[in-house]
């Protein structure tokens, strides 16, 4: 099989899943305990905590283990939102909260849940790329608003959003700034001091750790509401027994990221670009998102008279593993909302294709794919009755 | 192989679709669906003595819209305009060994696109329509969804 879908998750690391092995059935204490077993586990857990932190300089301290993206996500928005919540609403005053209309839905769900019990929230537009303009931020910043959140990278279209400007932006007017940094965390350098990010979500099964762990990280000073309540853990922010073992395996991973961020963020940039020189060479298929500022590993495509559903079956048939926006994928039939925010038809979202490519990515997998695509392509469209 | 989503006979459909591709001077053509709402058919049968002696297709779509066209011209192959126009979209994911909820649709548009096609043959011979089929052109027309 040739994993193109590295965005939706990954495989887990080999030295991660040795990392992790002991911390099951050998070293299972509770990282509460004050028994040698308990230490034994908070002394882990310690360690994976600065290896988080590491890898975006971010002080141990201000690193919160969750479950993964979409609890950071919920605990961010939800934590800075209901730590001022009732406040507001005594002098009768409604919290705004800033984002985008391209975020992941743990974002937008969240965000609309706010809505419906009394926030105000405003979903910025983004340009034909999916840039997010700091300008338009700053213009829809008022006197309530107290959070902006705007992801790193986007997961479908892979925008590099200018977070560093943004941070600044929100700085001046003392706004809060969270990022979504689920695809980039350890793939592209991030200093959360450098930049002026106060809140930052990842996960990390998108970088060859394993699924149901993440973090949210907390720059000291600023203040959530605990999102689960009970024995106090990480803070008080966010109580439950930690899950050692993938915690370990988190710190394990960001850990390798950091040794080979550099070296393979710029081999996945390579094979990527042969990828969309190559397949754009088709007539009527269009690269979706910015052509530079995006994930190295993201290609994003529309072909026009074909469906990316039947596209990714066929290539599925031949190994390939790809994901699509269009509508006929997705159990509510509603094309992808990114996609339709940078402007496609909903005709042009059902022919789109996203592959995302990964550390095990070969140049002959590309060189393979490439030829799939344009055969897959070409048999669908012969199928169409649109195309002459 | 079935995938998860799509039963076996799904997929091998869709994998090696029947009766595929445009047909020269057809007696009836039927057109169906749109590209915003995702799928677009095009049925085109010949008719010698009643009876549909050939059927062939053209689909834009998906794994379900491909493979319920194809079992449709299987289905419609060799039958009288009469029995052929009673082949219901029920009928046609019975055949598939069932589809999923929300691609149940993809069988419907089938159904209708021969029905089109043999409305299309009626009129090209000034035949009359049948009352029925006269209808359900209507309705299809009326939800734009004819072509
Ligand atoms: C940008 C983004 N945010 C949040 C998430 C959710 O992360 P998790 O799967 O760890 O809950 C994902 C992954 O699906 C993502 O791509």
């Amino acid at each position: 099989m040739i994993y193109l879908d590295h965005a939706a998750t990954t495989p887990v690391a080999k030295e991660v899943l040795k990392a992790m092995e002991p911390y099951f059935s050998q070293m299972y204490g509770n990282a509460s305990s004050l028994h040698s077993p308990g230490q034994e586990a908070r002394k882990a857990m310690e360690e994976a905590r600065e290896s988080v932190a590491k890898l975006i300089n971010a002080d141990p301290d201000e690193i919160v283990f969750t479950s993964g993206g979409t609890e950071s996500d919920n605990l961010a928005i939800n934590g800075a939102g209901f730590h001022v919540f009732a406040r507001f609403r005594k002098e009768g005053k409604k919290p705004h909260i800033i984002t985008s209309r391209i975020e992941h839905p743990a974002i937008l769900e969240t965000c609309r849940h706010l809505e419906g019990i009394g926030f105000e929230v405003t979903y910025l537009k983004v340009d034909k790329e999916g840039m997010v303009d700091p300008k338009e931020l700053e213009k829809a910043i008022k006197k309530t608003t107290i959070l902006a959140s705007i992801m790193h990278a986007n997961n479908e279209i892979g925008t590099i959003e200018p977070i560093g400007e943004i941070a600044k932006v929100c700085r001046k007017h003392l706004v809060l700034f969270h990022t979504d940094a689920v695809q980039t965390f350890g793939k592209l350098p991030i200093d959360v001091k450098k930049l002026g990010i106060d809140l930052l979500s990842a996960s990390g099964h998108k970088l060859y750790g394993p699924k149901g762990v993440g973090c949210l990280y907390v720059r000291r000073g600023v203040k959530l509401a605990p999102q689960a309540h009970g024995g106090g853990h990480e803070k008080g922010i966010r109580s439950g027994t930690e899950n050692i073992a993938g915690i370990v395996g988190f710190g394990k991973a960001c850990e390798l990221a950091m040794g080979d961020m550099k070296k393979e963020s710029s081999r996945l940039e390579n094979l990527r670009k042969r990828l969309v020189r190559e397949v754009l060479k088709m007539p009527n298929s269009r690269l979706n998102g910015h052509p530079t500022k995006r994930l190295p590993g993201n290609a994003n495509f529309t072909f026009d008279f074909i469906e990316g559903e039947s596209l990714l079956l066929r290539l599925d048939s031949r190994g390939i593993a790809a994901s699509t926006g269009s509508a006929c994928s997705t159990k509510k039939l509603a094309p992808s909302h990114v996609l339709t925010a940078i402007g496609l038809k909903v005709e042009e979202t059902h022919g789109s294709l996203r592959l995302t490519l990964g550390r095990q990515t070969k140049g002959k997998d590309i060189d393979f794919t490439i030829k799939a695509i344009r055969e897959e392509v070409e048999a669908l469209r012969k199928m169409s009755p649109l195309k002459r | 192989m079935a995938n998860g989503l799509y039963s076996e006979r799904v997929m091998k459909h869709f994998r090696k679709p029947h009766n595929l591709g445009k047909m020269k001077d057809p007696d009836g053509v039927g057109k169906i669906g749109n590209r915003r709402c995702g799928d677009v058919m095009w049925i085109y049968i010949r008719v010698k003595a009643n009876r549909i002696a050939d059927i062939r297709f053209q689909t834009l779509g998906c794994a379900a819209a491909i493979a319920s066209s194809s079992i449709l011209t299987d289905m419609a192959k060799g039958k009288s305009l009469e029995g052929a126009i009673k082949i219901t979209s029920k009928g046609l994911a019975g055949e598939l060994g069932g589809l999923p909820p929300v691609k149940l649709h993809c069988s419907v548009l089938a159904a209708d696109a021969l029905a089109e096609a043999i409305y299309d043959y009626y009129k090209r011979r000034k035949k009359p329509v049948p009352k029925g089929l006269q209808k359900r052109h209507d309705t299809l027309k009326e939800r734009g969804e004819s072509h």
